[in-house]
């Protein structure tokens, strides 16, 4: 392709929050500002119509990071680009803002319980003006129902009237109803049912191939990740620990975070299970985001840490196709 | 002989649009050291069961048939306050949200301090002692200094921990579980369930591990009850649940996990949902979603029989006439 700008580029974003106490409790108690780094340093792109997925556990940043991707926040440092142009600067176009939607994990907060569907998905419609008239936005609705296979009748009907799954499928039809090409999906089948996650995974999959969508996917759920990406950023107090294609993330991982994390699931997989083995539990949780750890933040809980670890910040060190940021990486001490 | 004995346990809810029947005639039982996984999905009933298990059913649910027998005596019918004598005693109970079971007002040693006076009737000083070893028994660093903390002093993992180290402290002879892991993040998880199975193994207790993660119970049941619209549609060996299942839905069920195996193209999905207890179809609840679904599905409700090495509710494994007849025979 001669076009060779990424749809979607974060580059060195840095997010912090303050979480200072009130001013005068601070002068009083002689406290300093207290900074929390939710997203720190993190880069990445995502080609047109391939889906990039973050994962980690609670407190590593995904979810910030979604809501940096579409404007929701702004970066304290660093920038984020759609299609080369700055997020902010799209954002205040509206011809630019339609293209990219959030789809939400909650589908029972997400949705206006006192508006009928065809309403909430006419919405982002009208809002854009994509169309005129009740007859034109009545026949889109009906056709975006029938897209996330509701019935075009559904529209008559409340939220509360459906099940998650449905709702869920009410939120990607309002998605969609904007025509975009980047959905930003945060954990949007963490609360479904395993046979309904099924069904709405492979519903993102049948819209991906069929409109060309571009998906940054945020999901604590390795197996579910797997499913879905062409690449994977492993993610770890607010840092990309280790990048690269799905692939080869889940068959060579190189960084002692994402090993550890790949065997603490719990899978079906025959030979995990004929194996009868306990699973190796990680030591340790996640330390507080507001007081990291210095150098390496996953030095406490890795079994592989010197002292290089504990005082340096490993930078990104090429393994393969992955980037990862590890010392153990870089030094060639990491065991096979 | 059992520890626990459920038998045709049926819960109904009385509404002004007449009577949901959420459990519907459940049977199954639990053996001393024994971990029996009860998966489902969400409104399966599985809750339901280990709340009426514990005699904690919230109004206006009420048994509405069969008996629960626990060291075969029966529970069901007994009055509140000889229940709440058991329910501690005899019965642990761990659930989702360790913030609902731990008063946010005393000190962890406190609460396992006291839970140990009033139900092993031991001295202020011995119950100190021992709840210090519970909680290194549970994995707390320096339990010696951290005896002393409020339940929000410590982190979500953590928490839980102190949970099951109360719903312990008594040493009950079985433990409910309803989703212990859920909250937390996967490697805690780990953690956790590494815990709850070494003393399962170590102390002999029985536990009745509530989920609707399949992984989980692959890792930690024994046998495993498979629920769906409040009853139970297949029970067996766990390993043979998951790689060979029975009954239709299960099937389904396991066909639509992810898995971190190869990467498939489509997930395998089972078309619609879970229906409404308003609106349990008559037959098999399964009957309107199953692939395999034939007139006897629709018309008739199968009871749980045998099915390979599993026990599954569902007509396919119905005997067929023939030896239905040469069974007569042979008892006859």
């Amino acid at each position: 392709m001669a076009d060779r700008v990424p749809l979607f580029e974060a580059e060195h974003v840095t997010r912090f929050f303050d979480v200072s106490r009130p001013w005068l409790q601070r002068v009083i108690n002689g406290e300093k500002r207290r900074l929390l780094r939710a997203v720190d340093d993190v880069s990445f792109t995502i080609g047109k119509g391939s889906t990039l997925s973050l994962v980690g556990e609670s407190g590593c940043g995904k979810s910030t990071m979604a809501r940096l991707a579409v404007g929701l926040y702004a970066p304290s440092h660093g920038a984020i680009r759609f299609e080369g142009e700055p997020i902010a600067a799209a954002r205040a176009e509206a011809r630019q803002r339609r293209r990219m939607n959030m789809i939400f994990q909650d589908p029972y907060a997400s949705l206006n319980p006192r508006w009928r569907v065809a309403r909430i998905i006419a919405e982002p419609i009208r809002a854009f003006g994509l169309l005129r008239g009740a007859r034109a936005i009545a026949a889109r609705v009906a056709e975006l129902l029938a897209q996330v296979g509701l019935q075009p009748s559904d529209g008559g009907k409340f939220p509360h009237e459906f099940s998650g799954g449905q709702r869920q499928r009410i939120s990607i039809a309002r998605a969609l109803s904007s025509e975009p090409e980047f959905l930003v999906c945060d954990e949007p089948t963490s609360a479904l049912d395993v046979s309904v996650q099924a069904q709405i995974l492979n519903l993102m999959r049948d819209l991906q191939r069929r409109l060309g969508l571009t998906y940054l996917f945020i999901s604590h759920n390795l197996a579910v990740v797997r499913h879905m990406s062409d690449r994977l950023g492993v993610m770890y107090l607010g840092r990309i620990v280790e990048i690269g294609p799905a692939e080869e993330v889940f068959s060579t991982p190189r960084h002692p975070y994402t090993r550890m994390l790949l065997d603490a699931i719990p899978d079906l997989s025959p030979d995990r299970m004929m194996s009868g083995r306990d699973r190796t539990p990680i030591a340790g949780e996640v330390p507080s985001p507001l007081a990291p750890p210095p150098g390496c933040s996953f030095h406490p809980r890795c079994p592989l840490a010197n002292a290089r670890c504990r005082e340096e910040r490993p930078a990104y060190t090429p393994a393969g196709a992955i980037l990862v940021a590890c010392h153990a990486v870089a030094e060639g001490r990491l065991p096979a | 002989m059992s520890l626990l004995d459920v038998e045709k346990l049926s819960v109904a809810f009385p509404t002004r649009r007449g009577v949901l029947k959420a459990l519907d005639n459940i049977s199954f039982a639990i053996a001393a050291g024994e971990v029996l996984g009860v998966v489902g999905e969400s409104g399966a009933g599985k809750s339901l069961t280990g709340a009426a298990i514990i005699g904690l059913l919230e109004r206006p649910g009420q048994i509405s048939g069969g008996r629960i027998l626990f060291e075969g005596k029966r529970i069901d019918d007994l009055p509140q306050e000889e229940m709440r004598r058991i329910r501690g005693r005899r019965i642990g109970a761990i659930f989702q949200d360790p913030l609902t079971t731990l008063n946010p007002l005393y000190t962890v040693g406190r609460q396992l301090a006291e839970t140990m006076q009033i139900h092993l009737g031991i001295s202020g000083a011995e119950a100190r002692r021992r709840a210090v070893g519970w909680l290194a028994q549970v994995g707390i660093p320096a339990p010696e200094e951290r005896i002393d903390s409020y339940p929000h002093e410590f982190s979500g993992g953590m928490r839980q921990r102190v949970v099951i180290a109360l719903a312990l402290c008594a040493e009950p002879r079985l433990v409910i579980a309803d989703e212990p892991t859920t909250a937390l993040d996967v490697s805690i998880q780990a953690q956790i369930i590494a815990l709850l199975k070494r003393l399962a193994r170590e102390r002999g207790t029985a536990v009745m591990l509530i989920t609707h993660d399949m992984g989980v119970i692959a890792e930690t049941a024994d046998r495993v009850a498979v629920m769906y619209a409040g009853r139970i549609v297949e029970l067996g060996p766990v390993a043979r649940v998951i790689r060979n299942p029975a009954h239709p839905y299960t099937e389904g069920l396991m066909a639509s996990i992810p898995t971190l195996e190869e990467k498939r193209g489509r997930l395998a999905q089972i078309e619609g949902a879970m229906p409404r207890l308003s609106a349990i179809p008559p037959g098999c609840p399964f009957s309107p979603r199953c692939p395999k679904v034939f007139a006897r599905c629709t018309e008739e409700r199968p009871e749980l029989m045998l099915a390979g090495g599993t026990e599954a509710a569902c007509w396919l494994f119905a005997p067929t006439l023939a030896e239905a007849a040469h069974e007569r025979r042979g008892h006859g």
